[in-house]
């Protein structure tokens, strides 16, 4: 990648729910290319941080750009003065779907078989034709190690084959990003490495992936960049070895004993 | 799994005795046995004269009109429904006021009082016009011939139903698990998509059961249409029958049995719908049915669950299939 443009650039990121404040200023770059491990007890707002990414939550403040565009939001000029307009539901939808997310309880749509899964966003979305979203799921299928159970639907998967059609379904709309939500925490143990082995792959392909996890291992050795949050902020970041092998801050030193 | 054949030490209790049973059985069947005696024997019902009049033309036509009121006015109210649940989960806040004032005034006036409406609609509105609003008029109707006797019917009934469905429809809608939302916007899968391929067909499951107790209501509900004045349904024509030979009793029976067959009819075909909307809840079970797009939907449990009847039509309690059961 020559260009310099981060993938993802979050400035000040403050959300909140009510009374709960949950992000209180995060700041996160992502260059292109690179894997960002995001860990972090629960209730530190990891999940919250990619989910705002995504626009699926509306922002309190603070900037998120990807790919050098605003997200959520158009920069202009109103009675003469800067001012964010709010995007429409159309623009918004454009924005997603550059971004790939994968979700903890996978949500698979029920009624559609893994390949219809994969296929319907590419058709609905991207306006493929019927048969190059096919081609493009079964070849995605394959390289998830799934195209044998193409014609299955997703209560005939076990969860680990239900995650990797979903990292699938989110690979069909060739992303530039993609957000990982502990993808293995809702997954019995001995189905988790299936669905780290694809995202190894994938990270190895060059795409630019943030992982919301708990899987240190996965970290350590994947991860360009690992991040550790609590209570609403970035605590710690840097390379695996920095944060996970030589921690400075007491918080994410707890964090690891606890976890390791 | 479980072996059938060589299990050491498989139980054989003695089960539990219900002496109530027997007891509450002996009573049921005296009683039943009493009614029925009562009914046979009592020479006011003027069987007869049941039997004479129910196949009779006007009856029979009667049961012709009161079938084409239920389904016609179903089928508009469905359709009808839909659009209003779907407004009212709008972003749109006028969409939301339209959709809650609508279901306010229908669900909130009797059905009688809106069918006399409908049948006073040509007093009220004697011609009824398209045209610029309070500007030139291009066609006008005489809304007598616009807005028939039967017409005024169907309208009446399929109105004030759909307040009632939209209410069970977007229940159906909101069963369905808010992931599925997320992850259909998480692809970029605008409102309208989501809803026609993602959330609607999963929220079926749910609406359907309630759909078909609806529609035999309906069945009932059009002998209130003689408040238009409608005179050619089932109720009116045995009415009108007894009146006219002055024996209503035998004629209130013969409405009786009509209404009772027909019920009996859309009760296996509920039966059969509810079977289908339901099946798959044992997926993992030795019952399994593998395949089929809405044994997925159950097994997946992202829509809650709907009743399910066994084999003697008893109500059964589902198990909630996890995801990685």
């Amino acid at each position: 990648m020559t260009d310099d443009t981060p993938m993802v650039e979050i400035t000040d990121l403050h959300k909140e729910f009510g009374h709960l404040h949950v992000l209180r200023g995060v700041d996160l770059v992502v260059p292109t290319g690179s894997v960002c491990v995001v860990l972090g007890p629960s209730g530190s707002g990891k999940s919250t941080v990619l989910r705002c990414i995504n626009e699926l939550e509306d922002l309190t403040a603070g900037r998120i750009r990807v790919g050098g565009e605003l997200m959520g939001y158009r920069e202009g000029v109103r009675r003469g003065a800067p001012a964010l307009f709010r995007r429409t539901d159309k623009d918004i939808a454009r924005q997603r779907s550059r971004i790939g997310m994968v979700f903890q309880r996978f949500n698979l749509f029920p009624h559609m078989t893994a390949l219809d899964n994969v296929v319907e966003a590419q058709v609905q979305v991207l306006k493929r034709s019927k048969r190059d979203a096919t081609a493009r799921a079964e070849e995605l299928l394959q390289r998830v190690g799934l195209a044998d159970r193409s014609d299955h639907y997703p209560s005939q998967l076990s969860g680990g084959q239900q995650q990797r059609v979903a990292i699938a379904r989110a690979l069909a709309m060739d992303p530039e990003l993609m957000l990982f939500d502990e993808p293995t925490s809702a997954l019995d143990p001995e189905l988790v490495g299936e669905v780290l082995g694809v995202m190894r792959d994938l990270a190895a392909s060059g795409m630019t992936m943030i992982v919301v996890t708990h899987e240190i291992g996965f970290a350590r050795e994947v991860a360009d960049q690992v991040v550790f949050m609590a209570d609403g902020v970035v605590v710690e970041q840097g390379s695996p070895a920095e944060v996970l092998g030589n921690p400075q801050e007491a918080r994410t030193k707890d964090f690891l004993a606890s976890v390791l | 799994m479980s072996d059938h054949d060589q299990v050491p030490g498989r139980i054989h209790a003695v089960p539990v005795r219900h002496p109530g049973r027997w007891v509450s059985a002996v009573i049921v069947l005296v009683l039943a046995a009493m009614a029925v005696h009562g009914l046979v024997t009592n020479d006011k019902f003027q069987w007869p004269t049941v039997w004479k009049y129910l196949f009779n033309e006007q009856v029979v036509r009667g049961v012709g009109w009161t079938l084409w009121l239920t389904v016609a006015s179903m089928v508009i109210a469905i359709v009808l429904a839909i659009l209003l649940a779907i407004m009212r989960r709008s972003d749109n806040p006028v969409m939301r006021s339209v959709s809650w004032v609508y279901i306010w005034v229908f669900r909130g006036t009797p059905v009688y009082t809106q069918l006399v409406f409908w049948g006073l609609l040509s007093v009220l509105y004697p011609k009824i016009s398209l045209g610029v609003p309070f500007g030139p008029e291009w066609v006008s109707f005489t809304t007598t011939d616009l807005v028939t006797a039967s017409r005024a019917a169907i309208l009446g009934l399929a109105l004030n139903e759909a307040a009632y469905l939209a209410e069970i429809v977007r229940a159906g809608l909101q069963s369905v698990d808010a992931g599925q939302d997320e992850a259909a916007r998480a692809l970029g899968m605008k409102g309208s998509v989501i809803l026609r391929r993602i959330v609607l067909p999963q929220a079926m499951r749910v609406i359907v059961p309630p759909t078909g107790n609806e529609t035999i209501s309906m069945l009932k509900t059009t002998s209130l249409v003689l408040a238009v004045p409608f005179t050619l349904d089932l109720n009116y024509a045995t009415s009108a029958v007894g009146t006219r030979i002055f024996q209503p009793i035998p004629l209130l029976v013969v409405a009786a049995i009509w209404y009772l067959a027909i019920t009996s009819i859309l009760m296996v075909g509920q039966f059969y719908v509810e079977r289908y909307y339901g099946r798959g809840f044992d997926a993992h079970g030795k019952n399994a049915k593998p395949g089929g797009k809405q044994a997925a939907i159950n097994a997946a449990g992202t829509t809650p669950e709907a009743p399910t009847f066994d084999d003697m039509g008893r109500p059964q309690g589902g198990t909630t299939p996890g995801g990685t059961a």
